[in-house]
């Protein structure tokens, strides 16, 4: 399904800011919520993954089910996985669009790679 | 042997609650009361970084600090146009000295504003805005607006200390005498808490700011009866309450800074609280995330004229965001080495500007390791400011505090870090070989 992003604060998010490499941070960023209804309609349940993807990259996220949301807008914690997805432009700004970012969804037997998986290999030779 | 210290400052967010009480044994923090989770969480402690670390091959390696200074200094002499970004949690004199090195190596300094609420800075510096301290908008505000933000998620103790939920010198029934309202693209823990939630589409901000701006100047009939998925008799609701309040406030958050818009967002925002004053008292107030983000804004504005986004490639500060903005010039190739003070732009900037990051020479200063600590070069612990260093950091209504330090560390401050880099920058100029030049 095509959706809207947003990416935001969460109160796990931030309470495990200060430790980034712990199981806590991985916990609390690397989901995303959908509403109700497009979470039943993707035929998910609670422990299952989705893949996020659109023209800035994709990311597999573990996939919740959010009664605030409505239909066709998702919500991603601010963190590594959430950017994955987001876009350098700034509109002259000097900030990214962080919300607001059209995706496509679908759910996916691919696991949510760890914190240290999603920057493996990143860093290259330099001078 | 338990030392207590009574009115902690909490280095958390831009809330700066001083009114924590926390309790040290062996120089380290056993106890910690009145803080949020958030704050608490920081105080308690985590996995440090134990050592400076430069990298050789794949592996970071253990070295002295002075040798982690120099390496430092060897990669910002050699840059043609290093980034020194961060600075949002640590405080105003380390701030100081980075300002100093950037204009030393002919940097560009950069704060995480420019990821946060930059765009705010830029709205205020076009529009003007009505301002307010917390105290004033605790003891008189009878209408608090939220918009764009969650506070019982990003600044849990906001409502119970400054704005709806806590009893003021004129406002003496707390949230019984307040008005609440909450307007976002979701339902959240903080529009459950508000007597009236207006729920609007993403990224329709600026259209429904401007609806009410008519609204408020009773150019009702060219309002159409539905703005960004809002009701005309609902917008129009909003204004009577707006109206009718006798002091006013409208805090906002990166759901204005962050969507489609922003810096025009804000803009847009600031001249509706302008125009409200027309009719009654009314302040409006970014809720600003790391504690001293503000801060970085003060200082470099005393010091270069401008809050953000500085470059000194020119030998004087030159600011445009769309231009010298931390992910303007990673995302356009346009720095050759990144210092990281206190913050994780690996973790918070869009993956394409990381992967940008990644190609180049980086250096970390942090108590904490993090994602950009595995893409860095050299990597320099501190301690951490607020807690076992002290120093001065400005709460988001623009009150400067001084943050207390609360045991003893083995690391040096931020300050202290930065000004060695200096020192090591000063000696080894003219002396470093670089790939294709001299330094």
């Amino acid at each position: 399904m095509k959706a809207i992003m947003i990416s935001g604060r969460t109160l796990a998010q931030g309470a495990t800011c200060e430790s980034k490499m712990s199981p806590e941070f991985f916990k609390a960023t690397s989901s995303l919520s959908l509403s109700e209804e497009d979470f039943s309609s993707l035929g998910l349940s609670e422990g299952k993954n989705v893949q996020v993807s659109n023209q800035f990259g994709q990311v597999v996220a573990s996939a919740r089910s959010d009664k605030g949301l409505s239909n066709g807008l998702v919500f991603m914690p601010m963190g590594p996985y959430a950017n994955a997805v987001i876009g350098p432009d700034t509109a002259g700004s000097g900030t990214p669009q962080f919300k607001g970012v059209e995706v496509e969804i679908k759910p996916t037997d691919m696991p949510v790679l760890d914190v240290r998986d999603m920057f493996r290999g990143m860093r290259r030779a330099k001078p | 042997m338990i030392t207590s210290f009574e009115d902690v400052i909490c280095s958390f967010c831009g809330c700066l609650c001083d009114d924590l009480a926390v309790e040290v044994e062996d120089d380290k923090v056993t106890k910690v009361r009145h803080s949020c989770r958030l704050g608490a969480n920081k105080l308690m402690g985590h996995e440090r970084i134990k050592a400076p670390m430069v990298r050789a091959g794949e592996d970071l390696k253990e070295v002295s600090y002075q040798e982690a200074y120099d390496r430092a200094a060897e990669i910002l002499l050699c840059a043609k146009h290093p980034l020194l970004y961060g600075w949002a949690s640590t405080v105003c004199e380390a701030q100081k000295k980075g300002i100093l090195l950037a204009e030393e190596v002919g940097g560009i300094i950069d704060s995480t504003a420019t990821v946060c609420h930059g765009p705010s800075i830029m709205g205020i510096e076009e529009k003007g805005m009505a301002g307010a301290t917390l105290g004033q908008i605790k003891n008189r505000a009878d209408l608090v607006i939220f918009w764009g933000c969650n506070p019982a998620e990003a600044h849990p103790r906001h409502t119970l200390r400054y704005s709806s939920n806590v009893c003021g010198r004129f406002t003496a029934d707390g949230r019984g005498c307040k008005n609440v309202v909450v307007v976002d693209v979701r339902e959240t823990k903080s529009s459950k808490n508000a007597n009236k939630f207006v729920l609007i589409k993403p990224g329709t901000d600026y259209e429904v700011i401007t609806a009410l701006r008519l609204l408020v100047a009773s150019k009702d009939d060219m309002v159409p009866d539905e703005v960004g998925g809002v009701s005309k008799k609902d917008l129009a609701e909003v204004v009577q309450v707006m109206k009718a309040s006798k002091f006013g406030v409208l805090f906002f958050g990166l759901g204005l800074t962050h969507s489609r818009g922003r810096s025009k967002n804000i803009d847009n925002a600031l001249s509706l609280v302008a125009e409200l004053n027309a009719h009654t008292k009314f302040v409006v107030m970014p809720m600003r995330g790391h504690y001293n983000v503000g801060g970085m804004g003060q200082v470099a504005a005393w010091e270069t004229g401008f809050p953000m986004s500085i470059d000194f490639a020119r030998g004087q500060a030159y600011f445009n965001p769309g231009e010298t903005a931390a992910c303007e010039v990673l995302g356009h190739k346009e720095v050759d080495a990144t210092l990281v003070v206190a913050a994780d732009p690996a973790s918070n900037f869009p993956r394409s500007i990381v992967d940008n990051l990644a190609n180049m020479p980086v250096i970390q200063v942090d108590p904490y390791q993090n994602p950009t600590t595995l893409l860095a070069d050299v990597v320099i612990p501190s301690a951490i400011a607020g807690i076992e260093a002290e120093g001065t950091a400005y709460r988001m209504d623009g009150l400067a505090l001084r943050m207390k330090k609360l045991v003893n560390s083995p690391f040096p401050s931020d300050e202290e870090v930065i000004g060695h880099i200096i020192e090591s920058v000063r000696r080894l100029k003219g002396t470093v070989s670089c790939n294709d030049k001299e330094a």
